[in-house]
């Protein structure tokens, strides 16, 4: 059936729920899909057509039984290769985890299976998700669908990518300081960082313990809530998840909110801030007013501190998290012998009085570690040691709580904070590959959601001159995914940014 | 504060981590950059502020007290470099 490549996981799923297509006919239209476009893009570090295949064929079979199809009634979703599955490696994109083979999966996957979804592939990451241009990826390249040139955000720049080349209609990203929105942004697709303990991190390898958040990425905010509907929710294996009620979010979204009240800040229209993503960002607060929104003008001065207060926090909570990562557990493990002949790496260990326990250790993470992910946890190690641990990590997290004060004290007054969602539109490949500070600082407008714990989407509003599309990202206070993606709904009722595709 | 390449080794030991001599080099200078950058933390005005380390803060997470199935051993060990199909496999720790 020609064309069904093109339907919205919306339609989709009422077509398999009636019995219009199966589930196998639509994953080899999308098998099509993937052939097109896998090969320029590299969206993913494993994929599987049979394993999909085998289990749309179950899926179709049990329907045909008249089991209940399930929320997601046979609709794919690509995995970001920081979530743990049974059914393919978990590499994080690491060469430590190259091989890994996780004997669970995570809640996040779990669900989705629960549910009636298939894991379309596992896509390519930054390094344990520590990046914006999944450059960092230690296993593949994956290129911006837009123009192959450019980069396709990051960290979650595959996941990104399988959606806006059309491979899958629905993927799961995760978003420790935008990595959900960045990417979504880059590659004109729809995307939502949740509250932070909206979705379990069960089974999420974990970077920055207190930021990360596993999150849906799609086309359209309709999309966006039916997969968060199947993710989100209290998992007792996760005793940072939330317990609060799940809203009916696919319910409500199509209603629209009268009298929205609209916070914008300054600061995100400074000198740094590229005139198009200006305009097109000033455009769609336009649409807003037009659809009956009132516009205020607000002053968050302690977020200008938030990239400084995030570059501490989160390479502190990593440089812990990735101790785990120590050649005896699982991973890769370099040999502990003390030749010299076996390491270039004589610098930086004293071998007479070193043990060869301590030898592996080191030598297995100089060997299985990519250079951002060592860079993040030596500043990590240097923050928390003794003498600066005040200074660094008490510090950030006491203005981390001054930003995400400020933050609920503008919920009062406001419903949305809407800006741009980054600096420009998507860069090229390697323009920023050495240049760290300078990649930290793309962060700009994502951490603060991150550092407060609050929800954030990131929506298209627009394309560049050169066919690059531009993000909207659009803020609110904990717990309100349903009034953000309602809010999304308006916008991408009163425009046709977000249904547009990268030319075949 | 600029770290020079003593401070960047020290670190390097702290963290398990065998950097060669260009990339002690490269991680002394981007390191100070970096840390230059954060710096300006220093100069804000946190007295009395309590730190926030978690952004829901929920506290005393309980459950009840039952036995339920764990990983089971094998399952536990099917990723190690090295096993001995009870435990995990390390070079020698204590001295020859």
């Amino acid at each position: 059936m020609a064309g069904i490549a093109q339907l919205d996981a919306i339609q989709l799923r009422q077509m398999l729920r009636s019995g219009q297509i199966s589930s196998l006919e639509l994953i080899d239209a999308l098998l099509e899909q993937y052939a097109a476009w896998e090969p320029r893009v590299g969206a993913f570090l494993n994929f599987r057509p049979d394993q999909a295949r085998d289990q749309a064929r179950e899926l179709d079979r049990r329907r045909a039984a008249g089991a209940d199809p399930g929320l997601l009634a046979g609709l794919p979703v690509s995995i970001k290769d920081i979530l743990c599955t049974v059914d393919y490696p978990t590499t994080c994109g690491s060469r430590i985890l190259r091989d890994y083979r996780s004997p669970f999966d995570a809640t996040v996957v779990a669900r989705i299976r629960r549910a009636g979804g298939i894991v379309f592939g596992k896509t390519n990451l930054d390094e344990f998700a520590m990046g914006s241009s999944t450059e960092n990826s230690a296993l593949a390249v994956t290129r911006n669908p837009w123009n192959v040139a450019h980069v396709p955000g990051g960290s979650s720049g595959g996941a990104a990518a399988s959606v806006s080349a059309g491979i899958c209609p629905l993927a799961i990203g995760t978003d420790t300081g935008g990595s959900i929105r960045q990417p979504a942004a880059f590659c004109g697709i729809s995307g939502l960082k949740p509250t932070y303990g909206r979705v379990s991190r069960f089974g999420l390898v974990a970077f920055a313990s207190s930021l990360d958040q596993a999150g849906p990425m799609a086309r359209s905010v309709q999309e966006l809530a039916l997969l968060l509907q199947t993710i989100a929710g209290h998992d007792p294996r996760d005793a940072t998840s939330a317990p609060n009620d799940v809203p009916n979010y696919s319910a409500s979204v199509d209603e629209p909110l009268p009298g929205l009240r609209i916070g914008v800040v300054r600061d995100h229209f400074d000198a740094g801030l590229d005139p198009e993503v200006d305009a097109a960002v000033r455009d769609a607060i336009r649409v807003f007013q037009s659809l009956g929104a009132k516009v205020h003008e607000i002053e968050l001065p302690n977020s200008r501190r938030a990239i400084a207060t995030y570059y501490v926090i989160a390479p502190c909570e990593a440089s812990s998290n990735l101790a785990r990562y120590d050649g005896v557990h699982y991973g890769h493990r370099s040999s502990d012998r003390s030749r010299d002949d076996e390491s270039p790496h004589e610098s930086t260990r004293e071998s007479t009085r070193e043990s060869p326990l301590a030898r592996l250790y080191c030598r297995s993470r100089a060997a299985g570690l990519g250079n951002e992910v060592k860079r993040r946890i030596m500043l990590g190690t240097y923050a928390l040691s003794s003498g600066y641990y005040e200074a660094y990590y008490l510090q950030a997290m006491r203005v981390r709580r001054l930003i995400r004060d400020e933050l609920l004290a503008a919920f009062q007054t406001v419903d949305l904070i809407v800006g741009p969602t980054t600096p420009a539109p998507a860069y090229r490949l390697g323009d920023k590959s050495n240049d760290p500070l300078s990649m930290y600082l793309e962060d700009l407008y994502t951490v603060s959601a991150n550092l407060a714990g609050m929800p954030a989407l990131s929506i298209p509003c627009g394309l560049s001159r050169g066919g690059l599309p531009i993000g909207l990202q659009m803020q609110a206070a904990p717990f309100a995914e349903e009034l953000l993606l309602r809010a999304g709904a308006m916008y991408q009722g009163a425009t046709d940014w977000h249904p547009r595709r990268p030319a075949a | 504060m600029a770290l020079d390449r003593e401070d960047v080794r020290r670190i390097a030991e702290l963290a398990r981590l065998e950097l060669s001599q260009g990339e002690l080099t490269t991680l002394t200078s981007q390191l100070t950059q970096i840390v230059g950058y954060v710096e300006q933390l220093q100069a804000i005005e946190t007295e009395g502020v309590v730190p926030l380390a978690h952004a829901l803060e929920l506290t005393n997470v309980f459950r009840e007290d039952q036995l339920e199935p764990g990983l089971p051993r094998d399952a536990a060990l099917s990723n190690a470099p090295k096993h001995d199909g009870a435990y995990f496999l390390v070079p020698a720790v204590l001295g020859d």
